[in-house]
């Protein structure tokens, strides 16, 4: 099955370095102008994800996670919006390229996985149909033959019974099936790069257990790579190897899944971990919420675009949280671990004012320092 | 399925059955023996004793109950009618029987025969062209939303709509027909004789129809459309690869003409039921410009009836066809 049926215009031809990871973005800004004025959706977003690799965007409603990954396959509307940096795909530059090349790369070397499959499937067309239109898109098959591969791939996400199944309409389908369908849609074309938009959000927590575990092995059997758009950081431990926590449209945080899990040295990291309820810890652990809500796009705060919210703005001497946009550099834990943040001493905080009040069963009771191994936990099991 | 359409066709026949009522009671209580009467005074002076119009009454029915004489007409619509009298001549009336026209002399169902093809013809040719001119017109404005194109097309609906039909179809007919002679002859040419010479007779009708009509078919079609262009599904298609033109008419247009045909349904019934003006304007000799004439002194009654029953009918027909096709026309929607 090649994949390769997109051409590259000859205009752009860069040889794809096969070291290279399959998707740089650099520098990615995208505003939307409105009648109210500019939105700044994503603001200087760089990140890479390599074959058989997974990256973890994770941030709340807002925070330019999908707005990041939509621009990734280009369908934003270039007339409503604005963009400038670089997505290089294969060594390939996306932002500017013209819409017939895009079309090409769409659901073909790059597909994606919509958050809620009961509104991402035409109601009106089976199953069958929407999965083969996108094989016979990239694919010169017959009708016939592209029926073939759909129940083959709904075969393969675990639809009993795919060939009677996909002459099913979505709303015959169930959540967790309908999600697996969409999963088989984007799949058909055997993608290199996978972009799943929330993909377990509107299902129950058995079945996002089996889509996780099924995005999982699909992963290793192609070895795509894979972008995990979520704000359910349990879905990140699962499956991300690198993670990126988003705020009001830039990062604020990025490194390895298990570093930014057990040592994240952003308050708004620390306010994410702090808000997920957890039945198996200890009743004394609380659930925080993160105060206010997320920062208004047109007019964003200035300084860190989270001082309005951020309770450790006085550790910071001068006023700096509100003046200054802080840089996303390393921290103390070396340089596969980005913050953004002017806190100078964010490890000690976290252990000493953080951790006590969400997860109490991580500190030591005699001296009340973080329990070294504890703190390390295993990522799977955050 | 099916028993919902049996359920359907009954209470469909119910609500024909309970209008030819009303319209049968209505016109029988408001005139009463005035058919009688009428007759009497035109035997001339002198003529018409009280036992003469007695005789007139008993002829006519008049001497019998409402319920008696609902009874004669509607048993007349299923086995016909040996014996009618108009005007005191006695006509035979087969079964479909709604009378006797006193325009003509025939039996009404002859002539609401004679004047239908007019009418349909109209009426499938007009109504062809407003929905595929809208539809069209609708989608594009849905795909430029927001350009000068789709300003236009907004704007000139709303001065479409707020011109009166007649004066559209009038200025077309005086211009067009009249003037420049580019349409020289309207009206309705047998269809089954010159296949050619009715399209280019029908022609000027149709465009009137289509494009005063096509405005508020575009501008329903723009705002379902512009509703589906944010539908996730179309996000999906998108991120597939498809290419906008598909996008734009199989997923799309897919989803949002539902709604349009519903209504479509409905105006066509309307169009079926005849265009009095259109056929009056073009001189089209069609069922809407037959029931105008009949309402003429002295009303002709069975006439007027037939053309209330027919278009109660086709209303009826209409929405019974609309709600099977939903149906079909959405998977979601199962009417078991």
């Amino acid at each position: 099955m090649s994949t390769d049926t997109f051409e590259r215009p000859s205009d752009m031809a860069a040889p794809a370095n096969p070291d290279d990871p399959f998707l740089i973005v650099e520098d990615l800004t995208v505003k939307f102008p409105t009648h109210d004025g500019l939105v700044q959706a994503v603001t200087d977003l760089s990140y890479t994800v390599e074959r058989g690799k997974t990256l973890g965007i994770v941030g709340e409603s807002g925070s330019g996670k999908s707005v990041s990954s939509m621009a990734v396959l280009g369908l934003h509307d270039p007339k409503h919006t604005r963009l400038s940096g670089s997505i290089r795909v294969n060594g390939q530059e996306v932002i500017g390229a013209p819409e017939d090349h895009m079309r090409k790369i769409r659901g073909n070397s790059i597909a994606m996985i919509f958050q809620d499959a009961l509104t991402a499937l035409h109601p009106f067309y089976t199953i069958g149909d929407q999965i083969s239109e996108g094989y016979r898109i990239h694919h010169r098959v017959s009708k016939s033959d592209a029926k073939k591969r759909a129940i083959e791939m709904l075969d393969r996400v675990g639809i009993p019974q795919a060939n009677r199944r996909v002459d099913d309409y979505p709303h015959q389908f169930s959540g967790g099936m309908r999600q697996r369908a969409m999963i088989a849609m984007a799949l058909v074309n055997d993608p290199q790069l996978l972009i799943a938009d929330e993909p377990t959000t509107a299902l129950d927590v058995t079945v996002q257990a089996q889509i996780l575990d099924l995005l999982q092995d699909l992963q290793r059997e192609f070895n795509s790579a894979v972008i995990i758009i979520t704000h359910d950081l349990g879905v990140v431990a699962e499956l991300a190897d690198t993670t990126m926590v988003m705020y009001g449209g830039r990062a604020v945080e990025y490194g390895a899944t298990r570093e930014i899990l057990t040592h994240p040295e952003m308050p708004y990291s620390w306010g994410l971990l702090g808000s997920i309820p957890d039945v198996s810890t200890d009743a004394e652990a609380r659930l925080v919420p993160i105060p206010g809500n997320p920062p208004s796009l047109l007019n964003p705060p200035t300084g860190c675009s989270f001082h309005p919210r951020c309770p450790h703005v006085d550790k910071v001497p001068g006023d700096l949280c509100r003046t200054t946009l802080p840089d996303l550099t390393p921290g103390d834990r070396g340089d596969n671990h980005l913050k953004r943040c002017h806190l100078a001493n964010p490890g000690e905080i976290y252990a000493v004012e953080v951790l006590p009040e969400i997860a109490p069963d991580l500190i030591d009771p005699e001296t009340g320092e973080m329990i070294p191994e504890l703190a390390a936990v295993d990522p799977d099991e955050v | 399925m099916t028993g919902f359409i049996v359920r359907r066709i009954l209470s469909s026949i119910l609500v024909v059955i309970l209008t030819s009522m009303f319209v049968f009671v209505l016109f029988f209580k408001g005139l009463g023996d005035s058919p009688a009467v009428n007759y009497c005074e035109k035997l001339g002076p002198g003529k018409c004793t009280t036992a003469k119009l007695d005789s007139i009454k008993h002829q006519m029915g008049f001497d019998k109950s409402l319920a008696s004489n609902y009874a004669t007409w509607a048993k007349g619509i299923f086995v016909g009618r040996d014996k009618v009298y108009v005007d005191g001549k006695e006509y035979e009336c087969p079964a479909p029987c709604l009378g006797i026209s006193i325009m003509t002399g025939n039996t009404v169902t002859h002539d609401l025969k004679q004047k239908y093809p007019a009418t349909l013809t109209l009426a499938v040719g007009g109504a062809t062209m407003y929905l595929v001119l809208g539809v069209l017109l609708g989608s594009l404005a849905a795909r430029w939303r927001g350009t000068l194109a789709d300003r236009l097309l907004v704007g000139s609906s709303l001065i479409v709509s707020s011109v009166p039909f007649y004066l559209v179809a009038l200025l077309a007919w005086i211009y067009l027909s009249l003037q420049l002679k580019i349409f020289p002859e309207t009206g309705y040419y047998p269809i089954s004789e010159n296949p050619a010479k009715t399209i280019s007779w029908m022609m000027l009708p149709w465009l009137v129809i289509g494009l005063t009509n096509c405005t508020s078919y575009a501008r329903f079609t723009r705002g379902q459309m512009v509703e589906t262009l944010n539908e996730d599904y179309i996000r999906t298609a998108q991120a597939k690869g498809v290419k906008t033109n598909r996008v734009l008419f199989k997923h799309a247009l897919r989803a949002a003409i539902v709604p349009v045909i519903t209504i479509f349904g409905l105006d066509f019934a309307t169009l079926l039921a005849g265009t009095i003006f259109t056929e009056r304007i073009f001189s089209i000799d069609g069922i809407g410009n037959w029931g105008l004439t009949a309402l003429s002194t002295p009303i002709d009654i069975n006439v007027v009836s037939a053309t209330v029953l027919v278009s109660a009918i086709l209303v009826v027909v209409a929405n019974l066809l609309v709600d099977i096709l939903y149906s079909f026309l959405d998977p979601r929607v199962s009417i078991a």
